[in-house]
Parts: C-alpha cells; sequence; structure tokens
C-alpha cells in the first residue's frame, strides 16, 4: 500500500478523534462523537495493517482478538463506581504499552540513522518509556487505593519527598548513560527506578485528591503515547497523544481549582497531612438529629428541593432510592435538582455517572456555577454523602485549611439535611461547622436506607 | 421517675406543658407519664389522645403526686402545697421579677427549673422556651393586628379599583419581631423593620423586609466623646425616624421588650396621633407598660382612631402551636438532664445549661447562676492572624522573558536537529492546541466519558506495536505483541465502557 494512502488514512482517524473530543461537549452529540472515535480507530488500524509487512498475521489477529475481548468483558462488567479504577487501569495500559514499544524499538538496530538522529531517536526513546513506566505503576497504585485494597492515606518513605526526588534523579542519570552509550541495562534500571517512582508518588497521595492523580495520569498517558509517536516517527501517534495530554491536564488544572489547591501541593501529599490550624477544639455547638419521618415531612412541604451528593452515595450505593424519591417527588410537582461539585467523587464527572445509571435525568444535574446562587430560595437541600464540599468553613474561616475552595453554600437554604454515618469529619480532616448551623439537621445512618426510610413515608 | 402534667389553672392560659406527641418523647427517656384528665382540652389535645400516646390519664391529686411537674405557668401557693417532698418541677418562674414565689419554694425541699433562665448558648437553643414563645408571640400580634385592620395587607388591582398594600414597621428584630416581618411579608404587606444594633440588618433582610437606619452619623461627629450626650442624639434621631414612619405606615408592632425593666416609650402619643386614622398598633411589650404611651395591658384600646392592642397572652392564643413547642422544650431539657436514658433525672451542676436553669436547688436558692464559664464563650477561640497570600502581580516581563527563553531554546534545537524532528514537533504543538480548545468546550457531566473516550484513543498506540510486529528478532516481537494485545483492551475497552455510560444520559 502506498504511504500516501497510509498517511491520508492517519490524517482521516485524527480528524475523525477531533470530532470525537469535541462530540462530548453536549450530552445528545456525545453517542455520535464516540461512533466518530471507533471508526477513526478502525481506519487506523486497517491502514497500519495494510502497509506493514509482516508475517505471523494470524498471531497478530489472535493477539488483537484475545485484548479486544479483555477490554469487552471489562467495560461489560465495570460497575459504575468502580469508573475510577477502570480509567485508572487503562491509563496504566497505555503506559505499559509505551514502555514496551520504547524497548523494542531501543532494541532494533538504528545504524541507518545519522548521529543527531539517533541521539535524538534515543532520547524519545528514554522519554517515552520513562513516562510510560511513571503512568504504569503509579496508575496500578491508583486503582488499588480506589479499590480500597490498600489504605487511602497518604503514605511516604522514609525521607519523604528528598526519596522521591533522588529516584527520579537517578533515573534520570540511567537515561543518559542509556543515551550516550546505548546500554540496554541501563534502560532496564532507569525504568525499574522509574516504576518505583510511580508508586511512591501516588502512594503519597491522599485519597481525596485521588481525581487529580487520575487525571494526571491520563496526561501522562497521553504523554507516553505522543513520545511513542516521535521515537516512530508516526504523526497520528503524536496527534492523539497530544490531544490525550492536554485533555488529562485540563482535567488536572480543574479539579485543582476546585479545591483551591495548586497541582504541586497535591503532587507533594495528601490533606490533613499538613500543619493548617485544624480548630477542633472551638465549641461548635451541637447538631440536631432528625428521623426519616420528619426529613419525609421536611421534603412534603418544600417546593423545590437540591441534592448534593458526594462519594458517599457511591458507597452506599444510594443513588437508586434516591432516583425513586426524586421521581415522587417531581411527581407532587415539586422542583427537585442535583447539585455537584467539581471534586464530588474519585473521577471527574463521577457523580454524572453514577446518576446517569440510575437512570436521573441529566437535565436536572446542574454544576455548583450553575445553581450555586438558588440555594437562598430553596426549601430543603439534602447532602448525602457530601463533606468537603459543602463545608461554610471554606468560605467564613480564613484559617480553615481549605480555606478558600469553592463550595456548594448549601447553608443558604432553609434547612438542610446531613445524611451521614456518624459525625466524622470527611477526607480533609477538618470540621464541618455546617452540622452546628440552626438550619441543619443531621439523620444518621447508611444513606441506602435511610434514603428507602424517607421513601417508605411516600 | 413519673412526671406529671397538671391543668393550667390561670384564666387566659389555654396552653399546657405536654402534648401526645412530646409525652411521647419523654416516655422514650424513660419517664413514666400521668397527665391531669381534660389538661389539654383548652389546646384541642383530647385525653383519649394522651391515653393512645402512652399516657395515663388521672385525677389532679394524683398528677400532682409525682416525682417531676412539668407546667406552663409558675406554680401558685396552692400548687406548691401540693408537691411531694423531694420532687422537681418545671415552668416559668422569672426570679428575678418573683422574689417572693422564690421565697415560697425554697421553703419546700424541691428542685426548680425555670425555662425562661436557660443560659443563650447555641447549644442550649433548642430548649429556649422564650424564643418558641417569642416566635408564637411575632406571628400572632401580624394575626391580631389585621383582625383589626380594615384592610387587605396584599395590594391588589381588581375590577373594583385599585388597593394599595398595607406598610407595617417593626420595632425590634429579635425572635418575635423577625416571625412578624415573616408573617406579615407572607400576607403581601409591605415590611420594614428597625433596631438599634445594626448587624440584625442582614437577618431582617432575609425575611424580605426593608432594614430603617438611622440617618445619624453627622451628630455622632459633633458630640465625639460624649456618650451621654450621644444617646441622646441617638434618642433623637430614632424619634425623628419613628414620627416620620407613623405618618407614613399602618401598623406598627413593637417588640421592645427586657425582662424585668420597665419597657422603653418608643411610641409617644403624638406619633399616635400623626398616625391614620384605622392604623393599628400591636404592641408586645404590654406586660412591662408597654412600648407605646397608648398601650393598656390585656386590652383593646382605640386612641386618636387608632386600635392599640396590649395582649400579654399571644402564645396561649395560638395554645395547640404553643404547647407543641414548650412541650419540645421540656423534652429537650429533660434529655439533657437524663443522660441514661433510663427515667432518672440528673441535675448535674458541671453543665452550664442545667446550671442556669436550676433556680432551686433541694431547697436552696441558686439563682442567680455564677457567669458562664469562659471557655465556652467565642472570644477565647484566638484565631492566628492568618497571613494572607498575597499573590503578588506577576511581573509584566514574566510572560515575554518566559517567551525568549523558550524561542531561544527551541531555536537551538532547530538548528541541530533533523528536520523529520522538527516537523513531527509541528504537529506535537498543533495539536495540543487543538486538545487544548476542544476539551475546555467538554462539560463536567461529560468528564468521565472523556476520560474513557481519552483512554481508548490513546490506545492508538496499538499503531506503533503493529509497525514492530514486522520485525524478525523474537524478542521484538514479543514486546510488540504485549504492546499490542494490551494496547487493544484500551481501545475496545475504552469505547465500549464510553458506549455503556453515554446510552445511560438520558433526558426527562
Amino acid at each position: 500500500m502506498s504511504q500516501g494512502f497510509l498517511v491520508s488514512a492517519y490524517l482521516i482517524s485524527a480528524l475523525l478523534f477531533v470530532m470525537s473530543l469535541a462530540g462530548l461537549s453536549r450530552q445528545d452529540s456525545a453517542k455520535t462523537g464516540s461512533l466518530y472515535g471507533m471508526v477513526g480507530m478502525t481506519v487506523a488500524v486497517l491502514a497500519t495493517l495494510g502497509s506493514v509487512a509482516m508475517e505471523g498475521f494470524t498471531l497478530v489477529t489472535l493477539l488483537m482478538m484475545a485484548g479486544a475481548a479483555i477490554g469487552l468483558f471489562l467495560a461489560k462488567k465495570v460497575e459504575m463506581t468502580e469508573m475510577p479504577q477502570l480509567v485508572a487501569m487503562l491509563n496504566g495500559f497505555g503506559g505499559l504499552a509505551a514502555v514496551l514499544i520504547g524497548f523494542s524499538s531501543a532494541l532494533e538496530p538504528a545504524d541507518t540513522l545519522a548521529a543527531t538522529e539517533k541521539l535524538i531517536h534515543s532520547i524519545e526513546i528514554f522519554i517515552g518509556i520513562i513516562i510510560g513506566a511513571i503512568t504504569f505503576s503509579g496508575s496500578v497504585v491508583a486503582c488499588l487505593k480506589l479499590g480500597g485494597n490498600i489504605s487511602s492515606r497518604p503514605a511516604s518513605l522514609p525521607g519523604g519527598h528528598w526519596t522521591n526526588l533522588a529516584l527520579i534523579a537517578l533515573a534520570v542519570v540511567m537515561g543518559v548513560v542509556f543515551v550516550q552509550q546505548h546500554s540496554i541495562l541501563a534502560l532496564v534500571v532507569m525504568t525499574a527506578l522509574a516504576l518505583v517512582f510511580g508508586i511512591t508518588l501516588v502512594l503519597g497521595i491522599g485519597g481525596a485528591d485521588m481525581p487529580v492523580v487520575v487525571s494526571m495520569l491520563n496526561a501522562y498517558s497521553g504523554i507516553a503515547a505522543a513520545a511513542t509517536g516521535f521515537m516512530l516517527g508516526n504523526n497520528l501517534l503524536i496527534i492523539t497523544g497530544a490531544m490525550v495530554g492536554s485533555s488529562g491536564a485540563i482535567l488536572s488544572y480543574l479539579m485543582c481549582a476546585a479545591m483551591n489547591r495548586s497541582f504541586i501541593s497535591v503532587i507533594l501529599g495528601g490533606f490533613g497531612t499538613e500543619s493548617g490550624t485544624v480548630s477542633e477544639d472551638s465549641e461548635q455547638g451541637e447538631h440536631v438529629e432528625v428521623n426519616v419521618e420528619e426529613v419525609a415531612d421536611m421534603l412534603k412541604n418544600a417546593s423545590s428541593v437540591i441534592i448534593t451528593p458526594g462519594y458517599g452515595m457511591a458507597v452506599a450505593q444510594a443513588q437508586h432510592p434516591l432516583r425513586e424519591l426524586v421521581n415522587k417527588l417531581r411527581a407532587q410537582n415539586i422542583k427537585v435538582r442535583f447539585g455537584i461539585h467539581p471534586v464530588a467523587g474519585r473521577l471527574p464527572g463521577h457523580m454524572n455517572v453514577l446518576l446517569a445509571e440510575a437512570k436521573v435525568p441529566y437535565d436536572i444535574v446542574e454544576e455548583m456555577d450553575e445553581l450555586n446562587d438558588d440555594f437562598k430560595d430553596t426549601d430543603v437541600v439534602l447532602v448525602i454523602g457530601a463533606n468537603d464540599t459543602v463545608n461554610p468553613a471554606a468560605s467564613e474561616d480564613p484559617s480553615s485549611p481549605i480555606a478558600g475552595m469553592p463550595v456548594l453554600k448549601v447553608w443558604e437554604a432553609s434547612q438542610v439535611v446531613v445524611f451521614k454515618r456518624s459525625m466524622a469529619t470527611g477526607y480533609a480532616g477538618v470540621q464541618n461547622p455546617l452540622f452546628f448551623k440552626d438550619n441543619a439537621r443531621m439523620l444518621f445512618g447508611d444513606a441506602h436506607g435511610t434514603v428507602e426510610g424517607i421513601l417508605k413515608q411516600f | 421517675m413519673r412526671i406529671g402534667i397538671p391543668g393550667e389553672i390561670q384564666a387566659n392560659e389555654n396552653r399546657v406543658a405536654a402534648t401526645p406527641d412530646t409525652v411521647g418523647k419523654l416516655q422514650k427517656l424513660g419517664y413514666e407519664v400521668v397527665i391531669e384528665s381534660g389538661a389539654g382540652s383548652k389546646a384541642s389535645f383530647d385525653d383519649s389522645a394522651f391515653a393512645e400516646a402512652g399516657a395515663q390519664v388521672a385525677e389532679r391529686s394524683e398528677v400532682w403526686a409525682s416525682d417531676i411537674i412539668l407546667k406552663v405557668n409558675a406554680p401558685t401557693d396552692d400548687e406548691i402545697g401540693l408537691l411531694k417532698d423531694g420532687a422537681s418541677i418545671a415552668s416559668f418562674i422569672w426570679p428575678a421579677q418573683n422574689e417572693e414565689l422564690m421565697n415560697k419554694l425554697s421553703e419546700r425541699n424541691i428542685n426548680v427549673f425555670a425555662l425562661d433562665s436557660v443560659p443563650r448558648l447555641s447549644r442550649s437553643q433548642s430548649l429556649d422556651a422564650l424564643s418558641s414563645m417569642a416566635n408564637i408571640g411575632g406571628y400572632r400580634a401580624v394575626v391580631e393586628a389585621s383582625h383589626q385592620f380594615g384592610r387587605f395587607f396584599n395590594g391588589q388591582i381588581t375590577a373594583a379599583g385599585k388597593i394599595p398594600p398595607a406598610k407595617i414597621m417593626v420595632i425590634g428584630a429579635g425572635v418575635a419581631g423577625l416571625a412578624a416581618l415573616g408573617a406579615a411579608g407572607s400576607m403581601g404587606a409591605i415590611v420594614r423593620a428597625f433596631d438599634t444594633r445594626p448587624e440584625v440588618k442582614e437577618q431582617v433582610e432575609s425575611m424580605g423586609a426593608e432594614f430603617l437606619e438611622l440617618d445619624y452619623e453627622e451628630e455622632q461627629d459633633s458630640s465625639d466623646g460624649y456618650a451621654k450626650e450621644m444617646s441622646k442624639a441617638f434618642i433623637d434621631a430614632e424619634m425623628a425616624l419613628f414620627m416620620e414612619q407613623a405618618k407614613e405606615v399602618d401598623i406598627i408592632i413593637t417588640t421592645a421588650l427586657i425582662p424585668g425593666r420597665p419597657a422603653p416609650k418608643l411610641i409617644l402619643e403624638d406619633m399616635v396621633k400623626a398616625m391614620k386614622p384605622g392604623s393599628v398598633i400591636v404592641d408586645l411589650a404590654a406586660q412591662n407598660g408597654g412600648n407605646c404611651e397608648c398601650t393598656e395591658k390585656d386590652k383593646v384600646v382605640v386612641k386618636h382612631g387608632v386600635t392599640c392592642i396590649g395582649y400579654t397572652d399571644l402564645p396561649s392564643r395560638l395554645p395547640n402551636q404553643a404547647s407543641q413547642l414548650y412541650g419540645t422544650n421540656l423534652v429537650n431539657m429533660l434529655k439533657l438532664m437524663t443522660p441514661e436514658k433510663d427515667g432518672e433525672l440528673v441535675i448535674d451542676f458541671e453543665d452550664e445549661v442545667v446550671r442556669g436553669l436550676t433556680v432551686v436547688k433541694e431547697g436552696n436558692i441558686t439563682w442567680p447562676p455564677p457567669p458562664v464559664k469562659v471557655s465556652a464563650a467565642p472570644a477565647a477561640k484566638l484565631a492566628p492572624v492568618i497571613e494572607k497570600k498575597e499573590k503578588k502581580p506577576a511581573s509584566p516581563w514574566l510572560k515575554p522573558g518566559l517567551m525568549t527563553v523558550g524561542a531561544a531554546l527551541f531555536a537551538y534545537i532547530a538548528s541541530s536537529a533533523p528536520a523529520n524532528f522538527l516537523e513531527h514537533f509541528t504537529v506535537f504543538i498543533l495539536s495540543s492546541i487543538v486538545g487544548y480548545y476542544v476539551i475546555w468546550n467538554v462539560k463536567s457531566a461529560l468528564h468521565t466519558p472523556l476520560m474513557s473516550v481519552t483512554n481508548a484513543i490513546s490506545g492508538i498506540i496499538v499503531v506503533g506495536a503493529l509497525m514492530q510486529m514486522g520485525s524478525d528478532n523474537n524478542i521484538i516481537l514479543a514486546l510488540s505483541g504485549i504492546a499490542l494485545m494490551v494496547a487493544m483492551i484500551n481501545i475496545v475497552g475504552g469505547f465500549a465502557v464510553t458506549q455503556r455510560m453515554l446510552k445511560m444520559f438520558i433526558r426527562d
């Protein structure tokens, strides 16, 4: 197949990828968008298959089919609450593929290249592998943390950030050795160091910062793909990798902005470890408990209700009874909306997916900026499994560790009901003055059970 | 222990210290409840409703033989005599005004809890009976006013002509004042409020009312340093404001009541004269002499064409609601004093709320309580001075400077790098920019599908793996083979899960 044909096929798939991402700007165009992506991918794979003279065609087909089967299985089986783990894992696979291709590229004889070209080629291999390795091991740890297989608390090696810094510096030194002497051994050592660095990096980051970490690893997987593109001289890989890298970087930025934290401070370690003044001992007042009957009465007498879910809703799987409750309320002409904080959940947009899974129509699910001024005119707010994202201390107490973080102003509503297991603090380890406000009521218990209890009252 | 709820014997009292609802809650605290037959009838609670809630309905003597008596009004001399030795009684007492009553109470070996002496802490709000009664009083004041007022509250435009809305001024934005503002506002009147504390402005405005402010600054400057003169200037300004408002408003509700002190006279006779005929004044301070010169306690009088209402039993005029709130205040008080929920009363003087409301303990007067401990005062919280991280405005040279450095670096690379690297680099930069603009348009609700799509398309690395499958080196083949498979997992997994998610997004 001619080179010209291949280049034009790549151009077409690159355009389709752009259209695919552009389609995600609205819910109704998103499905077509993802179809464009699939077509683009098919075009690219077929064109490549046609242009590469290879032996063992059956082996290739077999491997591809095996990969496709595994992918399909994962996609069908995954629970929507486990989406963060799946995304983390897929980020990791992207990194792993980059490492493997980097190694095969390094093993390939490159005698045909001129000296500068060879140098640049080696640097490209080095960058592709180091980023790929960090992405891979970091994603594995992120996946385990998100799945609860290892503690989500921030943990660090003795020496903390210095150990990490030493690891990565050593890896870079090994990379330089590889570039100069083309020593595969140095490359292997470098990879090992990068893998360890990826692990310690993510281990040091707390559970609440996971949305940033997953977005960051997403960006890395894109950059690793782009580096592979440089290495193989393939523009399609570069284009796609660059776009994925942009996407991950923007998501990381948005998540950091939503927590009013700098990217560096997220990477350097979790909440609660910093020496902020946690004013626990000051007189907070007393919280008032309610039971499901009282909450049901409040809802029946309300004319507008906003529900602000957090990760606790996902843990309790409360979205399904919640949707039934929403239907009941809407049937009584009560205006019900959901307010989503950007960092609610463990993945950007995670709450939206969970609510969509429970068949909550997306037009009543609004972003923080869309409805934050409406709380004043709202009768009842249900805070389900959220804590730090509704903490008034962020805007009222300048000494709070989360001061300045944009939060949902639930306390401006006439009444707020907080669904919670106990009075424990959130991930940030900050006491929440919301619970002690005059208009706040606490409903303790598992959110799934309490929402069902309320439902029974209707 | 057994709780007894006697009926109230005062003439104008319709309330009762428990409702079927609070009886249930008292039992949950481990108490047995006995109520006098007919105690709740004036508040529309039948004996049968109490019996259904688990209370024992009994005769008066039996009720008074209980360990704990819950009442609304302070006990009369006869009632004090009925108390059994070692009993406890909770009601309104007003110890500061009723020295004689206090002496009589202390002659018996009893405990007395005064619901009017609850210290004002945030955690004691749930037993603050003064607030809950003031709330009802404020609401009822509006109802009484509308009863006497000959017009609509809300403005209307009807076929028979245009009706202007009533204008209502509330003096004192405490609990009662705010309740009055809310009630009058929801009936459609134009509401405004005055209070000497400027900090309540926000609360007034949150009720949809206008906060009246004094035109007072200039005088303050001229009488700088003289507290007495200043307060006179303040009062003059205040009176001028009331005079001006009196000419304009239809209804005035005054709530300036300081317990134990004569109420300040705020609405003078000439202001009443200035009001339009048919206007109404409701004086919630009538108990202590009234804020208005025309008020007569417990009476409705018409002076200068203005109806002045001086009822002092406003909460009792809403007996069902008042009993429910007061009963709940009592439940919350007992909750505090029954830590084990075993029906045993514990009077813990370490707890400053309990300390404050206990005015007689075992026959000894324990009123007034020592001042509330400092540790609970919010002043103890000395917040460290936060050094505000002033964001240094970036130097105007920073951006051009960085760009110059970047350009120089690029020029260096470009001068030595081969042409096809530069070509790839161009593609990389341009696609990053395309990606940047495309991704900013993605709705935040679709961020999770965005991530799974990017997972899928970053599987394009499969192309790289395929290109190397042509190699004849077995190690390369093996490595690329694994990469091929892994990349396929990403592609198929990513797209499949994206489709699955997007299918779930439904419109209403």
